[in-house]
């Protein structure tokens, strides 16, 4: 009891960070599993979720303002996802792809250098999440509370539209046999470009949830690609409950592992990952349909 | 197999040579010093279009193998000789011999996977050098003496120099890419990036196929990396950044995948457009410019800045990228 004691703040800490990376991963998931697109423009997407935070937040911003903020960033997000589905349908090549969408990506993150500063910008939490609250007695960030929790509704929510409903029938079946979809009259592109429009809009709300976390920064958008792709061939390409497991893993290096072995810090992550694939090239929970299992 | 590499016309090929040797007598001495430093880069280009191109193997490592050569240069030009041959040679086995080892594992892995995993492996050296206290961690590896060709002989200093034996060691580097391209094995890494499956069926390993291809693109690598030192006298654990690993995979896309030639040129755009045109005229806007190229190349020149050329053939581009 003695050492969880010690270290239950800090797997906390893993579990918000988990909750952040797994809104903001799983849209780079479904992407990739129904697409075939990497998009590494979505570390951008996500940083401009921050910025819409620095943006539209201060300290006295009420539950109205803040869920307008959430709207606000979603919006943007289904708007960044469709012109990037638009820009990419053309671009098969995943090296293309890769090239295109870093390319935007760096022109993106110097055009946000360019108009919030290169400075840590520091975004507060909604005024009725700033306190704590008091877990084992100890204090916690109630903000921290609330974002695990709401990652969570947004995972679940996620989990039955794609396995219970007939839009994510559909979904599942584009990734399958995007041939036969077009066969029995769907238009597969509309299809994908809605993932893709969904999967930016929790790209730039994970960001914008971060900001009270992680802050906003220039470069920032390349640290969280990078978590964002860890998570996701850890836990399977195209699988929600892969990037969840991988959102869990990689939250939980990045603190528990950090605080228990500070000097393999750098090492852990990487490290991690690499004897994950080396054992489940596939992932941990790679999706039971289509593409993505492959890969 | 002849036409995926580009047809040499070795008139063509020895004008070039004679332009970039002449560069010394041409330009000053920071643009000379900057063209060795694109050599050196071009080179790691290469060997990285010999994995991404070539076998199919997209990856992120070739830097980290680049960082391994580059440090060890120094090391032995710290602790043993100032003799640059003598440095290219444990360089170069020592980038080869971490490519065998990592690569024993690395290339059970394919497509997007083996992409990860290369990134972990450049990740990982590059954070052993920002560590270790012998390689100087995050100053960087200093007081490198000035390397000589021969026993006794005058130390390179002069711009001019380091840049002949960059170019020296671009066009040995380059020349073991196009011999190993076009040999039979050339023809099974071909084959890896095609048809596996029919590989396989001829009786032929992939994995061997694989695990060479990765140990002759790693020693090559390594070499570019002595090439660096031989002309910065100075390694950074920031030469081995993400951001480098990701700059070398994106000029082979931009110069063509596959065309070994093609990658170089990519690598000079890529390293011109970011230390010589952001740096002059955009200051701190290099990412910018990087992108709008990037993103003009992917619609402009959709088989890369070689394919612009050969774009009348009718075999279809390779880029090696399915995952």
């Amino acid at each position: 009891m003695g050492w969880l004691d010690a270290n239950l703040l800090t797997m906390l800490n893993g579990l918000a960070l988990a909750a952040l990376l797994f809104l903001i991963a799983v849209g780079l998931s479904l992407v990739f599993g129904t697409m075939d697109v990497l998009n590494l423009a979505h570390g951008v997407v996500s940083l401009t979720g921050a910025y819409i935070g620095v943006a539209l937040l201060d300290p006295a911003t009420g539950t109205i303002g803040f869920i307008v903020a959430m709207l606000a960033a979603a919006a943007i997000g289904l708007v960044l996802g469709a012109v990037l589905a638009a820009v990419t349908s053309g671009v098969s090549d995943h090296l293309r792809q890769a090239l295109l969408t870093l390319g935007i990506a760096m022109i993106a993150g110097d055009v946000l250098g360019e108009v919030f500063g290169s400075d840590v910008r520091s975004v507060p939490p909604p005024a009725f999440l700033g306190g704590s609250v008091e877990i084992l007695g100890r204090s916690y960030p109630a903000y921290r509370l609330a974002v695990i929790v709401l990652s969570l509704i947004i995972g679940v929510a996620l989990f039955l539209v794609l396995e219970r409903t007939k839009a994510g029938a559909l979904v599942r079946a584009t990734v399958a046999d995007r041939t036969m979809v077009e066969a029995i009259g769907v238009r597969s592109r509309l299809v994908l470009g809605g993932v893709f429009a969904v999967g930016a809009a929790l790209a730039t709300l994970g960001g914008l949830l971060a900001g009270p976390v992680l802050g906003a920064q220039p470069g920032l958008d390349n640290t969280v690609l990078l978590l964002a792709l860890v998570v996701v061939v850890i836990g399977g390409l195209g699988s929600i409950r892969g990037a969840v497991l991988g959102a869990v893993l990689v939250g939980q290096v990045q603190t528990l592992g950090v605080s228990l072995l500070p000097d393999l810090a750098s090492f852990l992550l990487f490290g991690a990952m690499a004897v994950v694939l080396l054992l489940k090239p596939a992932g941990l929970l790679p999706a039971r349909y289509g593409t993505g299992a492959r890969a | 197999m002849t036409r995926r590499t580009g047809r040499l016309r070795p008139a063509g090929v020895l004008l070039l040579v004679v332009i970039l040797a002449a560069v010394p007598f041409l330009l000053a001495s920071y643009p000379v010093s900057l063209g060795g430093r694109i050599l050196a880069f071009a080179l790691v280009v290469v060997s990285t279009d010999l994995l991404t191109g070539v076998t199919g193997m997209p990856t992120l490592a070739q830097v980290g193998y680049f960082g391994v050569g580059a440090y060890s240069a120094g090391l032995v030009g710290i602790h043993w000789t100032d003799n640059l041959i003598v440095q290219l040679a444990v360089g170069t086995l020592a980038a080869g011999l971490l490519a065998l080892v990592t690569g024993v594992v690395a290339v059970r892995t394919a497509g997007i996977v083996f992409l990860m995993v290369t990134l972990a492996i450049g990740e990982l050296i590059h954070q052993v050098a920002d560590r270790l206290d012998f390689l100087g961690a995050s100053n960087g590896l200093v007081g490198i003496p000035a390397g000589t060709l021969y026993p006794g002989g005058e130390p390179l200093i002069l711009a001019g120099y380091t840049y002949w034996w960059a170019l020296l060691v671009f066009l040995l580097g380059l020349t073991v890419a196009y011999v190993v391209a076009k040999s039979p094995l050339g023809l099974s890494m071909r084959a890896v990036r095609e048809s596996p499956t029919r590989l396989r069926a001829v009786g032929q390993s992939t994995y061997v196929v694989r695990l060479v291809a990765f140990i002759i693109a790693g020693a090559i690598a390594g070499a570019a990396g002595t090439a660096w030192t031989a002309q910065t006298r100075f390694v950074s654990p920031g030469d081995l950044a993400f951001s480098v690993s990701a700059l070398a995979l994106l000029s082979v896309v931009l110069g063509g995948a596959g065309t070994l030639w093609g990658p170089a040129i990519g690598a000079a755009v890529v390293f011109l457009t970011r230390d010589w045109l952001a740096a002059n005229y955009f200051t701190g806007h290099a990412d910018l410019l990087l992108g709008i190229v990037f993103v003009l190349a992917v619609f402009l020149l959709p088989r890369g800045i070689a394919g612009y050329q050969l774009s009348r053939r009718s075999d279809p581009p390779h880029s090696g990228a399915a995952a």
